[in-house]
């Protein structure tokens, strides 16, 4: 399957047709001084907070944090679905103001219109300005790396929840973005599943290397697929004094990952990292 | 599911009160693979419940046992002598009332007249209900502009607004056309303003996140998301619209549905009033089902 793959996205990559529209390049982003809060007066409650990274153009960076710690706020003020209450996030040296077309989001929930086609739903992604042809010929190339091609005409109340995650997936994909936003695409399916569309992910990276924000709640995944991990936490010692309200999640530590992609499961360096961040992420790592 | 709406736009409870009458979502009957549809082409489930319920024809059957029984009930009790004349004729001679009046012309004129008011009526007052519903539902600013003044005026029970619109417009078609309008609005105003506000958000910005926006993002996601309830919306108008006709018929008028009712009742002709109930019955029918079959194909095309 993955040689199949990784061949197929070599020889046909997801850009039009040579000529037909320029590639999109992959954008370097930027996080400058971060921060979010919700709510005002007295229910005022921080989410994030001091969020300062640079992201380089065509890196993939894993996002991992506890549940609730604001990774999908994160990266909902990357696409400019929301913005921050101080500091900005940059794409290409631009700070991001409503919202951005250089991006493409797969949600954490599918989000497929439900009177829609699988088809129809992934051509929503299409860039503007792609010819009718183009579009088409685009769809059923995502429809097949996806493994959709069957349920090419089915409304998504027709489909499993891990199929419809695929499709937000080739949604997402669709769109040649310059930055992909990837909030937990991969949390609805089965290991086997999960494992295909991870090294699909990776193929598709190679044939066209985006900048990719993976948001995960699984680290395997993230040592897997990503140049560098950033953990979202609340710092120990920080609010301890205060005892104010919660002062809000920030990156509380980096890690790059060691070895080129793909990388072997089972070596020593990854699954001592993995120990070290689950640590990290509160769990015992033993 | 006798949920109004579809599932897609949350918080169905229509304020006007008439929930109730809402017929189930269509969205079931038009499944391609819905489990009846698909019941219906094996010959083994011809005699299950599910099997006469896909066949169109078994179920119009199936809808017209209550009135055929009400009919042989009203023929045998009258039969029987169990009423009078005056207080319930048999069928006979309500067929008889009918083709009396259509042989003097009066009976299409009636039924005419009628039909046009509530056609008139109800596609003005829908049409005013679909654009204020819409700008109510989608502008946050229209909202707060218009919907306390429609909501009280919405307060005021509608006849009550029949000597005003005699005093304004006289007894002519035009009030009574502008009472139609007055009811159909309503419903149609309320159920789709509240469809839009209650549309997925989720989706709505999964739209805009792949650069929908204005027209296009309205017309992929917003109106077929609220195609369900906009249509339960008309067919409570339609109904509204033929009670109104009445209404406004039975108060001042010379001619339709609702006149031959009233005049009926001072001729103490009882076969005319009877048979000016079981037409309204029957149009009323005919328009909902009419009304029923572009809902089908709208719920099919969009939602
Ligand atoms: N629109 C909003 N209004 C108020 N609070 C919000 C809003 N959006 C998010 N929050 C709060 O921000 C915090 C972070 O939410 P977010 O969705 O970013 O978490 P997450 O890290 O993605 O969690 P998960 O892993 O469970 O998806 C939560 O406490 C949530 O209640
Ligand atoms: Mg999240």
């Amino acid at each position: 399957m993955t040689a199949v793959l990784s061949s197929s996205a070599a020889e046909a990559p997801l850009a039009a047709p040579a000529g037909a529209t320029t590639r999109t390049p992959a954008l370097p982003v930027a996080f400058r001084s971060l921060r979010r809060a919700f709510g005002n007066g007295a229910d005022a409650h921080t989410v994030l907070r001091d969020v300062d990274f640079e992201i380089r153009a065509g890196e993939v960076l894993a996002i991992l944090g506890t549940s609730g710690c604001g990774k999908s706020t994160l990266l909902r003020a990357t696409a400019g679905l929301d913005s921050p209450s101080a500091g900005s996030v940059d794409i290409d040296g631009t700070p991001v103001q409503g919202i951005d077309s250089r991006c493409a989001f797969a949600f954490q929930e599918p989000r497929l219109l439900p009177w829609h086609t699988l088809r129809a739903n992934i051509a929503i992604g299409l860039p503007k300005g792609v010819s009718a042809r183009d579009g088409k010929a685009k769809v059923a190339r995502l429809l097949d790396l996806v493994g959709l091609t069957d349920f090419a005409g089915h409304r998504p109340r027709e489909i499993s929840g891990g199929m419809a995650q695929r499709a937000s997936l080739a949604r997402a994909l669709a769109r040649n973005p310059g930055v992909m936003l990837l909030d937990e695409p991969f949390g609805a399916l089965d290991a086997l599943t999960r494992i295909k569309m991870q090294d699909l992910l990776l193929d598709i990276h190679r044939a066209e290397p985006t900048t990719v924000l993976l948001v995960t709640h699984d680290v395997d995944e993230a040592l897997q697929l990503a140049d560098r991990i950033i953990v979202l936490g609340k710092e120990a010692d920080a609010g301890a004094d205060s005892g104010a309200a919660s002062p809000g999640a920030t990156i509380v530590r980096t890690v790059t990952v060691p070895g080129e992609r793909p990388r072997d499961r089972g070596s020593v360096d990854l699954a001592r990292l993995r120990a070290s961040l689950l640590e990290t992420l509160g769990v015992d790592g033993h | 599911m006798t949920r109004l709406g579809n599932p897609y736009v949350t918080g169905n409870s229509v304020a006007d009160g008439h929930a109730a009458a809402v017929p189930a979502t269509p969205a079931d009957a038009a499944r391609p693979d819905s489990p009846a549809m698909v019941a219906g082409g094996s010959p083994a489930n011809g005699w299950s419940p599910a099997g006469i319920l896909a066949n169109g024809w078994a179920r119009l059957l199936l809808g017209l046992i209550i009135p055929a029984a009400m009919l042989a009930a009203w023929q045998v009790s009258t039969a029987a002598g169990v009423f009078s004349i005056v207080q319930l004729p048999p069928p006979a001679m309500v067929l008889e009332a009918g083709l009396d009046l259509l042989q003097r012309g009066q009976l299409g004129q009636h039924i005419a007249i009628s039909t046009q008011r509530v056609l008139i009526g109800f596609a003005a007052g829908a049409s005013l209900g679909l654009v204020l519903g819409s700008l109510v539902g989608l502008s946050r600013f229209a909202d707060a502009l218009l919907a306390p003044t429609i909501g009280a005026l919405r307060a005021v029970p509608s006849l009550a607004w029949v000597p005003l619109l005699i005093l304004w417009m006289k007894i002519g078609e035009d009030s009574k056309i502008t009472l139609i309008l007055i009811g159909a609005f309503f419903p149609v105003f309320t159920t789709v303003s509240l469809a839009l506000r209650h549309v997925d958000q989720n989706l709505v910005e999964a739209a805009r996140a792949f650069g929908l926006k204005g027209v296009k993002l309205l017309t992929t996601v917003q109106l077929p998301a609220v195609v369900p309830a906009v249509f339960s919306g008309l067919r409570l108008a339609l109904a509204q619209a033929w009670l109104f006709l009445v209404a406004a018929e039975l108060i001042a008028s010379s001619m339709g549905l609702g006149f031959l009712l009233t005049d009926s009742q001072n001729n103490g002709r009882t076969d005319r009033l009877l048979l000016a109930i079981v037409l309204l019955a029957l149009i009323g029918k005919t328009t909902d089902a009419l009304l029923g079959l572009a809902e089908k194909w709208a719920v099919k095309r969009w939602a």
